[in-house]
């Protein structure tokens, strides 16, 4: 093909996407808008049905709760594959020391550590009564751990982390969660359907059985999370003590 | 629309644009970690602190953390 016809086939076709982007942006509705049904409706009635603050949890832990099932094992099913492929090439080889020799990095980095772990926690404690929730405090958790590798050492991380202890949180998270609602079926409700006492808005002890999936869903991902570092870290072990040889 | 909610727009347009114009992988991922917070930004000003705190931690912390380490891993210098 010659350069005139391509660049004649790429005008006429870079015309055409434009005019059917521009046409889209001038149907969508105004800045501010907002059209959608379902999210007026559960705004107005999520609070005095699920005593869940945090509508967005009331959404994803309970009215939407099959959703985040699939949404939680399609994040188990890659972190299985990554593990899969990456640990079935490496062989074990002694670890070199590789602590942070910078002070100022070991001071912050390990610093934080603690701060972000404490956030976590809360982060994944308050997910249904402020912003929040399992999945952010999940990888909120996750990352404090990777702080532990950045700002100290990689044997520091491998013994908070041992990997049994990780993979089993990570399977209990996932499984616990079709578990809880197996439990709903078992209740005579709808799979995932809120059960249990809804306690007092705004208190933790509130909103039935979000708490439980959200608790599930933190496990799952924070696993998952440290599962990943881990992988790709244990990777790049494995390169630099081949390279040191 | 406010002025800071154009003002936070005009900021994610020109994260995005310095992440399609960064050539350099290394400085790739730490600029497309950059884009990543102005979209925490974007996300606080709209009033959804949820997906603010995913980005921050997902597109912020975890994806340039992987995105390095598969770097240095291809370059093979540890």
């Amino acid at each position: 093909m010659s350069r005139e016809l391509r660049l004649g086939l790429f005008a006429v076709s870079a015309a055409g996407l434009g005019s059917l982007l521009l046409w889209a942006v001038a149907g969508l509705p105004d800045f501010g808008h907002y059209h959608g049904a379902y999210g007026t409706t559960l705004n107005s009635v999520a609070v005095g049905e699920r005593h869940a603050t945090n509508v967005v949890a009331a959404v994803v832990f309970d009215y939407r709760g099959f959703d985040t099932l699939g949404e939680e094992f399609i994040l188990f099913g890659s972190v299985i594959g990554v593990a899969l492929l990456l640990r079935d090439v490496r062989e074990e080889s002694h670890r070199p020391r590789d602590e942070m020799r910078s002070d100022a990095v070991r001071l912050l980095g390990l610093g934080f550590a603690g701060a972000l772990l404490v956030l976590g926690l809360y982060v994944v404690a308050h997910g249904y009564l402020t912003p929040g929730g399992g999945f952010q405090g999940g990888v909120v958790l996750a990352a404090a751990f990777a702080l532990v590798y950045l700002g100290g050492e990689y044997r520091a991380y491998r013994q908070l982390t041992p990997l049994p202890v990780v993979d089993l949180a990570g399977g209990i998270g996932a499984g616990g969660y079709a578990l809880i609602g197996v439990v709903s079926l078992l209740l005579g409700t709808a799979f995932l359907h809120n059960f249990g006492p809804l306690g007092t808005t705004g208190s933790l002890a509130s909103a039935g059985s979000i708490p439980f999936l959200n608790l599930a869903v933190a496990l799952e991902v924070s696993a998952a999370f440290v599962l990943l570092f881990t992988e790709f870290l244990e990777e790049l072990a494995v390169t630099r003590v081949e390279t040191e040889r | 629309m406010i002025p800071l909610q154009a003002a936070v727009i005009l900021l994610v347009a020109l994260g995005a644009l310095a992440t399609a114009l960064t050539r350099e992988v290394v400085r790739l991922a730490l600029v497309a970690s950059f884009y990543a917070l102005t979209l925490v930004v974007f996300f606080l000003v709209l009033q959804a602190p949820d997906v603010a705190l995913s980005e921050l931690v997902v597109g912020a912390v975890g994806f340039p953390l992987v995105i390095v380490v598969a770097i240095v891993l291809q370059r093979g210098d540890g």
